[in-house]
């Protein structure tokens, strides 16, 4: 009990900050900042579920995301209503991740990860070829913000405020499903299908509902994406967008509720950082690819404890020895 | 007439650069299980490596072999130092490929810039043959016999020689294959130079056709994936085949329905995944 109370009262000091971050921020853009960490911190807790808990690893998110932006944005566009194009947004999320589920766990693995990404890469192709229906690279414009409870989103608090009761209900639906027996039943097809299996669970079935349970949040942070945003271009859900989803997952540490919400609040300030210094993002990016996967395999913050302890142990040892050494020096 | 002439040239040029692309990949991710994400890039760097040479004066199949022996040097290099270290994990795998293929894509925009490049058709390959009233222009040819020859050379090279038999039990059976004396490691290395000089010289030889520009690998690395999922992994026979039937299928359905040239690309692997999960040639894994 005594090492539960400091996170509780870790998680509290959190809620109490992220609900009066606008008054003790003030600044507006770096409340866009929250917002854009809250709202990516969604979509990597939504791939956590695939990478993490079922073992799955997708490349094809991005385009789950751009699906979800791309479909409340066309609708929008043609003169229809908040409610109905957000709906159907989800709507048509959900039944894009039903059609990539059911081609991509035909198998698992590495297979699983080249259809996911072979996926993506075409409806990525699709927002930028077919110009007629997506107006290409031009991208499409979302004019207004909606209205929520009487109160304009337009405003940079307000908007923070409908990200942040998003990116909670997302939070609160993760930590239900990684302690209901479906959670714990992912788990068991991660580690051993085949006993899973022969226990009587459909694997299949498990993997497909989670597949859509990730895509259902994968696309409401599309949405809330192309609200803050209100423009959404191809770009977004190119492999690019993917992979940094994923970067958000693995750096944080996987199979965590707060891994890929840490992994979301890193990667989004680096970029942010990043940009205001140097055009290279991709190139910022793909370094620390390589740096975390040769030196941090299981994340940024356990490979950076792991290092720190072993640093650390080092070091003990070093002045452990030294003083032997003066020891043996002076007798 | 000549239209459908045209592109059907176009898709089996197209067809023999593909297989170029996704011979290598198909080994290296079939017989290694290694999921390269830079093989997009290999081709997009070898064809920028060989314009530059091109541009230096090397003659057009010089530039393309040089290029094709430098970007093996450089894969194998990747190989030996980085992805051996991972070997059997294949999310670090996806990752440190992925990360090697935004820096590429970085670096080959500052080198090379955002303009495309397109050398010119080699002087000996411009102009086209008549036959029978037909005319068919000499370097699209040219690039479906370099398809052939390379496919033919790989398939004798991995069926019937001894280096090819080595190959084959190090992906069978590692452990065994090391303790017969096959140095399996050092010949991992040697599929993963080998598929990644492939690729860049058929960037290369690609070249004067679809020319060299940033993205390219981004196009590039879903059609080998498209080719090997049609195909089936580790298939030569079937990376040729997949490779012809995605090029056909890219030239005539951009041809016909521009808009959704992508999407046409997606029904024959839809199909495939549905119907035959290991893909025309793929042998099933148990």
């Amino acid at each position: 009990m005594s090492g539960r109370a400091p996170r509780l009262a870790a998680i509290g000091v959190a809620i109490v900050l992220l609900l009066t971050l606008p008054a003790w921020v003030a600044n507006s853009y770096y409340v866009n900042v929250a917002s854009q960490i809250l709202l990516w911190a969604v979509a990597a807790l939504a791939l956590n579920v695939l990478v993490g808990y079922g073992g799955l690893v997708s490349l094809g998110h991005a385009a789950l995301f751009g699906t979800a932006g791309y479909t409340a944005a066309l609708l929008l566009q043609a003169g229809h209503g908040h409610f109905v194009a957000d709906f159907a947004a989800i709507g048509f999320t959900l039944l894009v991740s039903a059609i990539f589920a059911i081609l991509s766990l035909r198998s698992t693995g590495i297979t699983f990860l080249m259809i996911t990404l072979a996926l993506g890469q075409i409806l990525w192709g699709i927002a930028y070829r077919w110009a007629s229906l997506t107006q290409g690279d031009n991208g499409v414009n979302v004019t207004t913000r909606p209205h929520l409870f009487g109160i304009s989103l337009a405003t940079a608090d307000a908007f923070y405020y409908a990200v942040l009761a998003a990116f909670a209900l997302a939070v609160i639906s993760m930590a239900i499903f990684v302690n209901s027996p479906f959670g714990a039943s992912l788990r068991g097809t991660r580690d051993q299908p085949r006993r899973m299996n022969a226990l009587g669970y459909n694997v299949w079935l498990i993997r497909f509902l989670a597949f859509l349970f990730s895509g259902f949040w994968t696309g409401v942070a599309g949405l809330l994406f192309v609200y803050y945003n209100q423009f959404i271009s191809p770009q977004i859900m190119a492999l690019q967008t993917s992979a940094e989803i994923l970067l958000m997952v693995i750096s944080g540490g996987t199979a965590t509720l707060l891994g890929p919400i840490a992994g979301a609040a890193i990667v989004v300030i680096m970029k942010n950082v990043a940009s205001a210094y140097i055009e290279r993002w991709n190139l910022v990016l793909g370094v620390i690819f390589v740096l975390i996967i040769s030196f941090m395999p299981d994340g940024l913050i356990p490979g950076t404890t792991r290092i720190w302890r072993y640093g650390w142990q080092a070091l003990r040892a070093r002045i452990a020895s030294a003083r032997s050494v003066r020891r043996a020096g002076a007798s | 007439m000549s239209l459908w002439l045209t592109l059907a040239v176009n898709s089996i040029a197209l067809g023999g650069l593909l297989f170029l692309l996704s011979a290598g990949f198909s080994l290296i991710f079939g017989l290694m299980r290694i999921p390269n994400l830079m093989h997009g890039s290999f081709f997009m760097l070898g064809a920028y490596l060989g314009v530059t040479f091109l541009d230096k004066g090397v003659t057009f199949w010089l530039a393309a072999l040089l290029s094709g022996v430098a970007m093996a040097l450089i894969g194998s290099l990747i190989e030996r130092f980085l992805l051996k270290r991972l070997s059997g994990q294949e999310l670090p795998q996806v990752l440190l490929t992925l990360g090697f293929s935004f820096i590429i894509a970085d670096l080959c925009l500052m080198i090379w810039t955002g303009d495309p490049w397109q050398p010119a058709t080699p002087a000996e390959l411009r102009g086209a043959l008549q036959v029978a009233g037909l005319f068919f222009p000499i370097y699209r040819l040219a690039i479906v016999a370099v398809a052939v020859v390379v496919a033919i050379a790989l398939w004798l090279l991995v069926d019937w020689t001894r280096l090819g038999a080595k190959i084959r039990a190090g992906v069978d059976d590692p452990p065994i294959a090391r303790m017969v004396g096959i140095p399996v490691s050092r010949l991992f290395t040697l599929v993963f130079a080998l598929g990644a000089g492939l690729a860049a010289f058929g960037g290369v030889v690609g070249a004067p056709y679809l020319s060299v520009y940033p993205g390219m690998d981004a196009e590039m690395l879903p059609l080998a994936l498209i080719v090997v999922i049609l195909g089936g992994t580790g298939s030569l026979v079937g990376a040729f085949v997949g490779s012809f039937i995605i090029g056909f299928l890219f030239n005539f359905g951009q041809a016909m329905f521009p808009d959704l040239a992508y999407v046409i690309l997606f029904l024959p692997m839809v199909l495939v995944l549905v119907l035959r999960p290991q893909g025309l040639f793929g042998k099933v894994v148990s």
